[in-house]
Parts: C-alpha cells; structure tokens; sequence
C-alpha cells in the first residue's frame, strides 16, 4: 500500500539545515514555521497560567495562592493567549505558509519584511516575559486607568512595552498580506477565484493595519502618564479614565475579528474537501468577511454600557452590534449548507471544523446576549462574559487554528499524523471545553464576578467542573503536542493530496513544497472549490488506502 | 535554485515576475504604511479634541506659552524641505546621483534645523517647568495669562476666574453681556489682592493670591509634548534613513528607473511635514 | 433542573423580573438555533456519509433563499432583542421623584454607605421594600463597580464624578454584594451584602445600634456651612435676610429653576450645586456678580462636598423676592 513520495527534488526543510538558514530565512515557509513553534511556546505559558489560577479555583477559598499572584497570573493568561498566541495564531503561521501557495506567487510581496515580523514579534514576546520574571503585572489585559496608571504597583510598562512591539509585527504582517492578495495573484486567479481562507487573511490583514496603530498610541500614553507623570487617563490630573477605555476598545474590539476571520477561512476550506462541494454561497461568505471587517470598527463601545458611557451612544453600539452579528449567522448556515447532499468524511480536521461551528455558534449567540443593554448591565464583568469570550476564542479561535494545522500538516511536513489518536485528542478537547466554560454561563447569570479570586461557596461546584473540564482539555491538548511531535520526526510520509483537496497548495506543488513553491507558474482556469474535477485524484493518492 | 534566466534587471526580486508588479507593491505597501501612520496619529489627535472640548481655557492658556514666530519659521522650514524632497525625487528620476545627494542632504539640514528650533522650544518649556509630572509648575503659564486677560473673556470657571477681574483695570469696555464693575469697593478689593500677588517672570502682571491654573492645563501639556515628541521622533527616524540613503546612492544603488526608496522617503517625509502643518495650527494658533 | 441547583439568583425587584423575561427570550432564541443546527450538523453528517473514494458530487444549483431567509430572520430576532433591551434599560435611567437616596463611595477595598439620617455602613447595604433607592456614587481611586445581582443593576463609579443608579425592591431577602470592576489585589474582597427589610425592620435597624451612626449628612453639612462662611453671603433661613447679600438665598433653592447670567436656564441639581461650589464663576445665577464667590476646591473632601449638598437640598422655603434679588444687584 505504501508508496514513497516521489522527491523530485530537496524540499524547502531539506534544502538548507544549517540553524542560520532558519534564522536568516526570506522563506515564508520557514518564517511560518518559525511563528508555529514560538506561539505553541506561549501557548503553553498562558496555559500554565490558566492550570495554575483554575487550580485555586476549584475551592472558594485562597489556598494555593496569593491575591497577588492570582491577580498576575488571570493578567498573563490574557496577554500571552491574546498577543502571543490568537493573534497570530491562523496568520502568521497558516497565512504566511500558504499564501503564496495559494495565490501561485513565488513568495510573499515583502519577504524580509516577513522575516523581521518575527523578530520584532519575539522581541516583544521577550520583554512580556521579561516582565513576568520581574514579578508580573496585576492589571488584567485590559490594563483600565487610572488603576494602571497610577495605583498598580508591578511592572506594567515592561508588560505594556512588550504588548506595543509586537503590535507592530501585527501591522507589518497585515501590510504584506494586503499587497500580496492584490499584486501576486497567478494568471486566472480572479478575485472570486480566490480560496475562501484568502478572502478572510485579506479582511483580517485590513483590520490589522487599520487598528492596531491605535493600540499602539494608546499603549504610547500610558507609558507615558506612568513612566513621567504627564496625566491623561489620570482623573486626579483632569484627565478622563473612560477616554481610555475608548481608545483601547476602539483596537481590542476590531481585534477580536482580527483573531476569528481568520479561522472562519479556515474552516471555509475544510467544509469545501471533507463534503467534496464547495462551500455553499460563496460570494456572500467572502463578502461577510469583509462587512465584518467594517462594521467591527464601530461597535467598540458594547464594552463600555456600564462606564458612564452615554445612553445614547450606548444605543447606537447595541444596534451596530446586532448588525455585525448578521454576516457570522449568514456563514454558519452556509458551512451548514455545504455538507447537504455533499460527501462527508470524518478525518480529524473535519471533526475540529464541526466542533468549531457548534461552539462558535453558541459563543455567538452568547455574545447577544451582552449586545442587549440591560441584559449586559447584569452580566458585564461576569462569568457569563468569560464564558462567551472563551467560546468564540477557544471552542471557535483555537480550534480552527487546530482544525488548520491538522489539515495543512502533511503539506507543510510531509508526514501524517496518527488518525486515531486525532480524533480522539479532539473530542477530548471538544468534551473538556465544554465542561469547562459551559457552567461558567450559569454562574455569571447569577452574578460570579470575574478576575475573583476568592468567591461565595454557592459557586464552588460550578468551578470545580471548570477546573475538572479544564483538565481533561489540556490532557486532550497535550496529546496534540505528543503526536504531532511522533509525526515531525517519525511520521508516514504523505503523499501529495493525502485530503485530496482543491487548491493551488494541494495540486500543483510538491509535498512538502520546494523553496520556490512551484515548477512552473500555475495558470488558473477554474472557479474555487470545484470537486468535480477529476484531476485532483491523482493515482498517487488513490492508491493510499 | 530558480530555472530563471535572469533577462531581468538585476534589481528585481526573485519572487516578482516584472519590474511593474514590483514596483506596484512596493508602493502599494509604502501607502498601506502610511495609513496605519494616520491612524496612529488620529489617536493622539482624538485625545486632542477631546480634551480640547472639555477644557478650552486651558487650551489657550497654553498655547499662550508657545512662540508662534517659532513655530511659523518651523513650518516654513519643513515646506521647504518638502521642496527639496521633490527636487530630489526629480534628480533621481533624471538619473543624476549628485542631484539626489545634494537634495538630500539639504532635506537633512532642514529637518535639523527644525529639530533644532524644536530644541529651543523644548528647553525654554522644561525652564519655565512646563513638563509635566513631578516639577510642574504654573507659574509661567499663570503669569501668560495674566499679560492677556482679555481671551479668556468668554470662559467661565475652569479655575480661571481670577483672570476677569485683571481685565477690569483696561478693557471692560470690550466686554459684552451683563458684567458689573461696579463700586469702589470692588476696585479697592482688586487692588488689595493684586499686591499681594508675586511677580514671576511674566511680562509685568503681578499674579494675584488666588491665581490659579486652569484645569486641565497638565493635560495640554502632556499632549503638546506626546504630540510633538511623536512628530519629532518621526523626524529623527526620517534623518536616521536619509543617512542610509545617502549611503545606497554614494554606493551607485539607483539610476533612473529603479530607486524605490527615494520615492518612499519622499512619500514619509511628506507626510510628516503634513502631520506638523495639523500641529501647528491646532496647538500654536488655536 | 434539580431544585438546589439554582439558575438564577432570585428576583428582588419588578426591573429584575423584567430582565429575567428578557433573558428568558434569549435562551430560548439560542437554545433554538443551537439545537436546529446541531441537528442538521448530525443528519447531514450521517445521511451524506461518503461512502467511496470515487464518491463524487455534482455541481448543484444554488438558490439565494438561504442567505435571504438566513439574515432577514435573524434580523428581527435580533432587532426584538435590541429594541427590548434598549428600552427596559432607558426607560430605568431616572429615578422617581420619591426616591430616598444613599450616598456610595467605593475605594480601595471596600464600599461605604451613607444613609440620610446619617447612619452609615461599610460592605453593607439595608434597604426598606416597596420604596425607590437612588444610589448617588463616587470613588476614591480607582475604577469600582457596584453591583447587585439580586437586583440585576450594576453601575461604575469613578474619582471626580458622581454616577447613579436606582432600583426598587419587592421581595424582603439578602443579596450579594459586588465589587464588579477589577480594582487591585483584594478586589475579590471587595464584597458584601444587601439586606431588603420590610419597612419595619429597616425603621427599626435605622435606629437602632449598630453600624456607626454620627452627624447626618444634612447635620455635618450644616456645619460645614457655617465654618466655611458660606452663612457669610447665602441665606439658609436661619437668619432675618438682608438685601445686601452677594449671593443668592438657597432656601427652595434645590430644584427650582434659575435663569443664568448668560441666558440659560437650569434647574439646580447636585451637579450644579457641586459645580458652584468648585468652580463659582462657571455658571452664575442673574443678577448676581461674578468674581464674588471664592472656590473651594481642594478645601473640601468629596464626602464633605456632599454633606454641604445634602444640607443645601434640606433647605425648604420659598422663592427669594424681587426686591431681595434687586437688593443685591443694586450697588
């Protein structure tokens, strides 16, 4: 049954060994390689962070730890999970390996741009982490004034200053992507030729560009009224701590869909090849990347109804908010739709995209609930409102990413990974997630505040079922890490199209790629996702049992 | 490596099939560029106009500190080092290395001296104790106001209400609405509090007892230097990459039809001097 | 759902059950969609299973109707939820007219409560039922949140400005009270509870030991009146009025209308009668001259800012007289 990967040729891992071929590399390959291993590594310190604090969790008392350290270790789990891992996760390690592919260009538009995104990303991982090792930061991710600014005595700058530079790695991967959908498109890859998964890098890569800058402006004075004193959050000082609030909101808003279009892509393409039909409706799925895109800039005030907010801007946010939410319903029916009278097949990224589209459909949902105004004035601040986030992040965000990684791994490794421990690593994860977050809704509607560290006894059993469900994701997540490293190095050799898919990625390179991605430059003749083509069946593939 | 044949010029990358798709990209890139630029610095003018609103008598009592002749000759400096900057664009588009260093360099000196006045500026601030946090002091500005009572006429409250009563002594014929100057009393009242007042170095106004600043005036102040540091960050940066560039073209980097990055230093340097032609007038001529 | 295993913290208040109904909408839109596409996940799933490699699918004619029906539904669903939501929570923004109001100051780490007869409480709230509670608020520092599940309300407050919230309990019983914005280290210990007593009770606990009783607001400010000098230029009806006074009578000032020196007309409220105490010259009363009233800001702390307000809103009486008015302007 076996058949050896034909190897044309040296392969872009095989190419070059040597670890400055690595560091030095103009190869966007090799640059997503390089963000998939540096955000498993955060990965795995804001999942410490969350072992460490559900751990407490689980009685009502303080047993294991400090106030302090409690407070440092929720205020990490955030930055770490939000700026070094969601978002980057889908772009810089999936986008960047295979948008070139996708497109049929040779390389990125700017690749050593590319190659400095990383640096600077690591730099700013660094200082974080720098900050962590100083003694942590206490102030939530959200860093709100004038606590930040002036009452919080860790080591907010150093945190802040590492959360500001990768900001920038953040606006120069959004640069190169914008320019390379519009300037390296092969010949024949119109725009509504383009996989779904591009649509989405595309509208995420806007945002990016577009948003990020005012985090950054935003992070730039309050190191400044912390660092010198100069008041502008500071209320003592005349300054205003909701104009804060506005400012960070105005980014950490769109950022949100900075973090989950790009998994939307994802899942777009893998609903196309495991129903072997194209994704139903595509022209409103890649329209509905792009309304969300925009109208998420103008609902950040959703997170602010309790602030002394005006009512009548309140009013308008809850609208806009609604509206936004129009585009995501219009794709989960479709992703629906794509699997009626299709083929179905249930291999491990399928399981993830399923699971995606339930969870995200809850967290969604969920997520009306805090857009309805007096709804949100009992629930902001809540459990419900981590219940929600960590929904769409976690049950939608990273297991998307997963379901990504799953897919595009033969192509990116050359290997296959155990089919059974998959599936079984997923439902792991999709059981523990849901164990975990789910009693998490219910106690926020009966008022459990969030960033508590001790709490009343009438919520303890719904922590310990968190805690408990927490367990069993990680445990779920661990052997993620275990196979997949079996897989690296002792892995079956794929063969080409081991899925079978539609995509330049898939059809017209090698597995895994050659540096330069293609042999000849592909021409395009053929809308996306067409399944009936006989020629991506190619004998290699069919004779892989 | 590549089955290229190299028909190409040797500047292109390999990853661009044609000059023109390089050159589309690079350019759509350097705008890509400058609008997250313009959103960076709409958050700092939307703390601006913020804060503008809540506090106008601050806001002009601190404008009252800067010097508009300063500022002015800033501005005139910067456009004309926008000038040289198309003068040099042109001698790269002609293919005359000589032209872009010269332009260059004359760009260079421009932006100095606009950092050097700025220098100027910014000592005079921090020796009247104009920066913000542990030695402020609001003498100086108290004392500016003082000299010009009468634009605050229209402002109420806001800790400037000591102000009014200087305006009595020379120009309440100017004043509308329904004040009263009223008795001897009053004026003998006036009297007693301006004495007592100390005399900083402020244009001969003696500050009454209860001078007080105008609030918010912490806040003006640490925009002004954010606003301006930012600017003037961004003209070190611009000077920094000139010196490279001057370099690449001593080095015979460019000629007429590939020099990207003078085209790209002319888009930054332009918009830099357009985010100053916004400064000024809003922080200077208010 | 198991009895003991509650949901939903209890309804103490008409706005609370409210709010219940409308979550109640929410679930049942969620649980809706959930289920619906859960189910259709599963059916495709198994009734679609691809049952060779050759397996191959015809392209199939795709109709609009999906996308239509698929955002013109959700829309109204969602629109109801807006509008309801919107509503219910504008609606509840102002207070009655009879509210009794309780002065709140957060500061690190705990919640103080002042009530009008001056009893106060520190992570403790008693109210009587069946009667409005207005919650004037402040903090000292940081950023705080009251919250008060049983009750569905939740506000922020803030240094340097006072924020509101009320509410009216029907349903004698306890609820938690929270800290709900994160504030420092012990910000989970920033909680306590709010006791809703029958009138009889509260009257009762009112009155009785307990929590440290001192001045009332209105005693402390009164006080304050005097030492600070403003008796020196406002009448407060405690003395035989002069027409020569700078500044006008406050007795029934509170509430009433005034016009301003520069045309406008507003009601006199705590924001006013804050501002003027701060900043005098912001907004004068016509006739009365400017440059007259010294601020004092920075002389007073904010709970002495409030006592000085409290007393000022006690000031029943009349309106001043046109010729005590001209009195004043005369000179």
């Amino acid at each position: 049954m076996a058949t050896a990967t034909a190897e044309h040729h040296e392969n872009y891992l095989t190419e070059l060994k040597t670890i400055k071929s690595w560091l030095l590399t103009l190869d966007h390959k090799r640059v997503g390689l390089l963000y998939l291993f540096s955000i498993v590594f955060f990965f795995l310190i804001g999942g410490t962070a969350a072992a460490l604090f559900r751990l407490d969790l689980a009685t009502a008392e303080a047993d294991v730890l400090s106030h302090e350290t409690y407070n440092k270790l929720f205020t990490m789990h955030g930055v770490v999970m939000i700026f070094f891992f969601l978002v980057p996760s889908v772009p810089a390690v999936l986008g960047n390996f295979l948008l070139p592919l996708m497109l049929g260009a040779k390389d990125v538009a700017f690749p050593r741009l590319n190659l400095a995104s990383w640096y600077i990303f690591m730099i700013g991982g660094t200082f974080t982490l720098v900050a962590v090792l100083m003694g942590g930061v206490d102030t939530g991710w959200t860093f709100y004034t004038p606590y930040s600014s002036t009452y919080a005595n860790t080591n907010v700058i150093m945190a802040a200053l590492g959360v500001f530079i990768t900001g920038f790695s953040s606006i120069l991967t959004g640069v190169n992507f914008v320019v390379t959908v519009h300037k390296m498109r092969c010949p024949g890859l119109t725009w509504f030729r383009l996989p779904l998964f591009v649509w989405s890098l595309y509208a995420t890569s806007l945002i990016m560009v577009l948003g990020t800058p005012v985090l950054a402006i935003t992070i730039f004075l309050l190191i400044l009224e912390r660092g010198l004193g100069i008041g502008v959050f500071d209320p003592k000082l005349g300054g205003d701590p909701v104009l804060f609030q506005h400012m960070f909101w105005f980014y950490s808003h769109p950022a949100v869909y900075i973090m989950i279009l790009p998994g939307f892509g994802v899942i777009s393409d893998v609903m196309a090849c495991f129903s072997r039909k194209r994704v139903y409706g595509y022209e409103f799925v890649a329209m509905s990347s792009m309304a969300i895109a925009v109208i998420g800039f103008f609902v950040w005030g959703h997170h602010m109804f309790v602030s002394s907010q005006s009512i009548y801007a309140g009013m308008v946010f809850s609208f806009l908010t609604f509206l936004v939410g129009i585009p995501t319903a219009i794709k989960i029916f479709n992703w629906t739709a794509t699997m009626f009278r299709g083929s179905v097949w249930l291999e491990a990224p399928m399981l993830y995209a399923l699971g995606f589209i339930g969870l995200f459909l809850i967290g969604g949902l969920t997520g009306l609930y805090l857009s309805t105004m007096a709804l949100d004035v009992h629930l902001h601040d809540t459990y419900f409102v981590v219940a929600h986030f960590h929904y769409v992040m976690v049950g939608g965000m990273m297991m998307a990413w997963l379901c990504g990684v799953h897919f595009w791994w033969p192509k990116m490794t050359g290997r296959l990974y155990s089919a059974y421990w998959s599936k079984m690593s997923a439902i792991l994860v999709f059981a523990g997630f849901n164990f975990t977050f789910f009693p998490q809704f219910i106690m926020g509607y009966m008022g459990m505040p969030r960033r508590y560290h001790i709490y009343p006894k009438e919520f303890e059993v719904f922590h310990q079922m968190s805690t408990l469900g927490a367990s069993i994701m990680g445990l779920g997540l661990l052997m993620a890490l275990c196979y997949f490293t079996h897989s690296w190095f002792r892995g079956e050799k794929a063969t080409q199209n081991p899925w079978y898919a539609f995509g330049l990625e898939w059809t017209h390179t090698q597995t895994p790629p050659i540096t330069h991605n293609f042999e000849e430059d592909p021409v395009v003749t053929r809308e996306a996702y067409d399944y009936e083509d006989e020629s991506i069946y190619t004998n290699e593939d069919k004779a892989r049992a | 490596m590549s089955a290229d044949h190299h028909d190409h010029p040797p500047y292109q990358a390999h990853h661009f099939d044609s000059m023109e798709q390089q050159n589309q990209s690079s350019m759509m890139g350097m705008w890509l560029f400058m609008a997250q630029e313009i959103m960076f610095f709409g958050g700092l003018f939307a703390a601006y106009m913020a804060y503008r609103f809540s506090y106008p008598a601050a806001w002009v009592a601190g404008a009252s500190t800067l010097d508009v002749n300063l500022g002015f000759i800033n501005t005139l400096v910067l456009i004309c080092s926008s000038f040289t900057v198309i003068l040099m664009v042109m001698a790269a588009r002609k293919g005359s290395d000589k032209g872009i260093m010269g332009w260059l360099v004359a760009t260079m000196v421009l932006g100095a001296a606009f950092l050097g006045i700025k220098y100027v500026e910014y000592t005079g601030k921090f020796d009247h104790h104009l920066f913000p946090g542990k030695n402020f002091d609001t003498h100086y500005v108290m004392g500016k106001m003082a000299a010009h009572p009468e634009k605050y006429a229209e402002f109420k409250g806001m800790g400037i209400d000591w102000v009014h009563e200087l305006v009595g002594h020379e120009s309440h014929d100017h004043e509308s609405g329904d004040k009263h100057h009223g008795s001897e009393d009053d004026h003998a009242k006036e009297g007693a509090h301006g004495d007592a007042g100390d005399h900083g170095d402020h244009g001969g106004h003696a500050l009454p007892a209860d001078a007080t600043a105008p609030l918010g005036i912490a806040l003006y102040f640490g925009l002004y230097f954010a606003m301006t540091g930012t600017h003037a960050l961004h003209m070190v940066i611009g000077i920094g990459i000139g010196i490279w560039l001057l370099v690449k073209t001593k080095r015979g980097a460019w000629c007429s039809e590939y020099h990207p990055y003078i085209e790209y230093f002319g888009l930054y340097w332009h918009f830099v001097d357009i985010v100053w032609i916004f400064l000024f007038p809003l922080l200077y001529l208010i | 759902m198991n009895f003991s295993f509650p949901t939903f913290p209890e309804a103490q208040s008409k706005y609370a059950e409210q709010v219940d109904w409308l979550y109640a909408y929410l679930n049942a839109v969620t649980f809706f969609f959930t289920i619906l596409v859960t189910v259709l996940i599963v059916v495709f799933v198994t009734k679609y299973k691809r049952k060779s490699q050759d397996d191959r699918v015809p392209w199939q004619h795709e109709g609009k109707w999906l996308e239509i029906t698929g955002s013109v539904i959700p829309f109204f669903l969602a629109m109801v939820m807006f509008f309801w939501g919107a509503k219910l929570h504008f609606n509840n923004r102002i207070a009655p007219e009879d509210a009794m109001e309780i002065l709140v100051t957060g500061k690190q780490w705990m919640w103080k409560v002042q009530h009008p007869n001056g009893k106060r409480e520190i992570n403790e709230l008693h109210v009587p039922v069946n009667q409005p509670i207005k919650l004037t608020m402040t903090s000292e520092d940081v950023i705080h949140s009251f919250y008060i599940p049983n009750l569905r309300i939740k506000q922020d407050v803030l240094f340097g400005r006072y924020t509101r919230v009320w509410f009216e309990a029907d349903k004698v019983g306890n609820s938690h009270l929270f800290c709900a914005e994160f504030c420092g280290t012990e910000h989970s210990a920033m909680v306590g509870t709010v006791y809703i007593m029958s009138e009889s009770d509260y009257q009762a606990w009112l009155t009785g030991e307990g929590a440290m009783a001192g001045d009332s607001p209105v005693e402390a400010g009164e006080k304050l009146f005097s030492s600070l000098g403003c008796i020196g230029c406002h009448h407060n009806g405690t003395q035989p009025e002069t027409p020569a006074l700078q500044g006008p009578s406050l007795v029934g000032a509170f509430g009433r209308e005034e016009e301003m020196n520069n045309g406008e007309k507003l009601i006199v409220d705590e924001d006013y009668l804050l501002e003027s105490i701060v900043n005098p010259n912001a907004k004068i009363v016509k006739p009365y001259r400017e440059n007259i009233m010294p601020t004092f800001k920075g002389q007073v702390t904010e709970t002495q800012l409030m006592q000085l307000i409290e007393y000022i809103k006690s000031l029943k009486g009349g309106e001043q007289t046109a010729e005590q008015k001209t009195g004043a302007a005369g000179s």
